[in-house]
């Protein structure tokens, strides 16, 4: 009974399953909830999950990978004025979603996510080489990083301002 | 500090008429991924060393311009090879290349009646345009695609047409498609090339077998060990013009490791076959190339 409880707590309550901002985060404007929204198809099987660590791995490899972002000195000024706390979230679900690690995806669209961040050629490819160092440094193996960026690389065209 | 000099040098010398801000921004603040402005190619064109690929010359992106610098030095059993090459790339669009490339025959040139050491110079001017596509972005199965033109001029006129020789100077037209392909790591490119050049136009164009552009195929293929390091081979088909020397395809196998994003080094394995009735030139082929 207090584990069922608990567990009602935990869980999201079923008529808002998939808020638009949890606690903590800054309101957004609302947008429809679809885990097409993460951009990319998930990898099938689990080999991917278990080259990054399962979902402790990808929170490591999220948790670096946006700290850097902010303190980069050639991007973090895009970031300045993002949530962090919901990025690392959003970005978080998205990963371990295409990772097949058992998430669903709650955020945005790569478009409006990404829109009048006026992000530059040069600053994406800042930050993969931002993520490839959190990956690198969660020690994922390097054919496995390839194989994940190949689900993002198609993305540019929704991130990078033409 | 010394980037910044030699940005604002470049930018003086290349970009003039452009909004120097902005490039001089890019060009302290290089943007391409490690490795994906290629290497040199023997004829400076950005590529694979022998092919060109649909890459462009230089760090910058699609926002500003960039350059790079190399020599190549490949030491065969009877030849010393050299190439020195600079190509500038702007918007990740355009790139303008230029090689000289110095052949040196060793003792062949005495066999030869040329002399001792007589070297064989060349200068290839080139022009790439990328049409469409990027090498890693983009659709999986969307290729970079580039088309190009080089322009070669024997500086030894009168010894290429002695040899028989139907032209000193001709110009190569080829399009190149290239792509990363991620889920492998895996890198091809396939160049088409039409070409009467002899050995590269080492020994000038067409001759008493051939005297027409021939279509030929050029590959590449490199796996991605890391972010830093590729190895991989290429195989380029060559016409065979000459009535006096039979003309072999070429291919390599080679090593390229980013030492930083302005340093590449590169180390090859190379079989020309035979050069000027001089069989089996198989060496090893360095090059360092600087990128900004």
């Amino acid at each position: 009974m207090f584990l069922a409880a608990f567990a009602l707590i935990l869980a999201p309550a079923p008529q808002d399953a998939q808020p638009h901002a949890m606690p903590g985060e800054e309101p957004v404007e609302p947008y429809k909830v679809d885990p097409a929204n993460a951009g990319a198809t998930p990898f099938e099987g689990e080999g991917m999950a278990r080259a990054f660590h399962g979902r402790p791995g990808i929170h490591r490899i999220v948790d670096r990978f946006v700290d850097s972002n902010f303190a980069d000195g050639r991007i973090g000024e895009i970031f300045t004025n993002q949530d962090k706390i919901r990025l690392k979230r959003v970005i978080f679900e998205q990963f371990c979603f295409i990772l097949n690690a058992g998430c669903t995806y709650t955020g945005r669209d790569m478009r409006s996510a990404h829109k009048n961040m006026g992000v530059q050629q040069g600053d994406m490819n800042r930050l993969v080489e931002n993520l490839q160092a959190a990956m690198h440094a969660e020690r994922v193996p390097f054919a496995a990083q390839n194989r994940f960026l190949s689900k993002l690389a198609p993305m540019r065209g929704n991130i990078v301002e033409r | 500090m010394a980037r910044f000099h030699l940005a604002a040098i470049f930018g003086a010398a290349f970009a003039v008429p452009l909004a120097t801000p902005a490039i001089a921004q890019q060009v302290a603040e290089p943007g391409k991924l490690l490795l994906t402005n290629g290497i040199s190619t023997v004829e400076g064109a950005s590529g694979g060393g022998l092919a060109p690929w649909a890459v462009i010359a230089g760090n910058a992106t699609r926002d500003g311009i960039g350059a790079q610098a190399s020599a190549t030095v490949a030491e065969l059993p009877d030849y010393d090879f050299r190439s020195l090459a600079i190509a500038v790339g702007a918007w990740d669009r355009i790139e303008l290349s230029y090689a000289r490339q110095i052949f040196d025959t060793n003792k062949v040139g005495g066999a030869l009646g040329l002399g001792n050491d007589f070297k064989f110079d060349q200068d290839v001017w080139g022009v790439k345009l990328k049409l469409a596509g990027d090498v890693v972005y983009g659709p999986e199965w969307m290729p970079a695609i580039a088309v190009g033109a080089q322009h070669k001029k024997s500086l030894d006129a009168p010894i290429v047409t002695a040899v028989g020789a139907a032209h000193s100077s001709g110009t190569d037209y080829y399009v190149s498609a290239t792509k990363l392909f991620l889920n492998w790591s895996l890198l091809t490119n396939v160049t088409v090339r039409a070409t009467k050049a002899n050995q590269l136009g080492l020994l000038g164009h067409g001759g008493a077998l051939g005297d027409s552009h021939q279509l030929q195929v050029e590959g590449s293929a490199a796996y991605q060990f890391s972010r830093r390091f590729v190895v991989g081979g290429e195989y380029r088909t060559k016409p065979s013009n000459l009535a006096i020397a039979r003309e072999d395809d070429w291919w390599d196998a080679f090593a390229a490791y980013g030492i930083n994003r302005h340093l590449t080094a590169t180390i090859a394995y190379t079989d020309l076959g035979s050069i000027a009735t001089f069989e089996k030139q198989r060496g090893v082929l360095f090059q360092l190339q600087g990128a900004f």
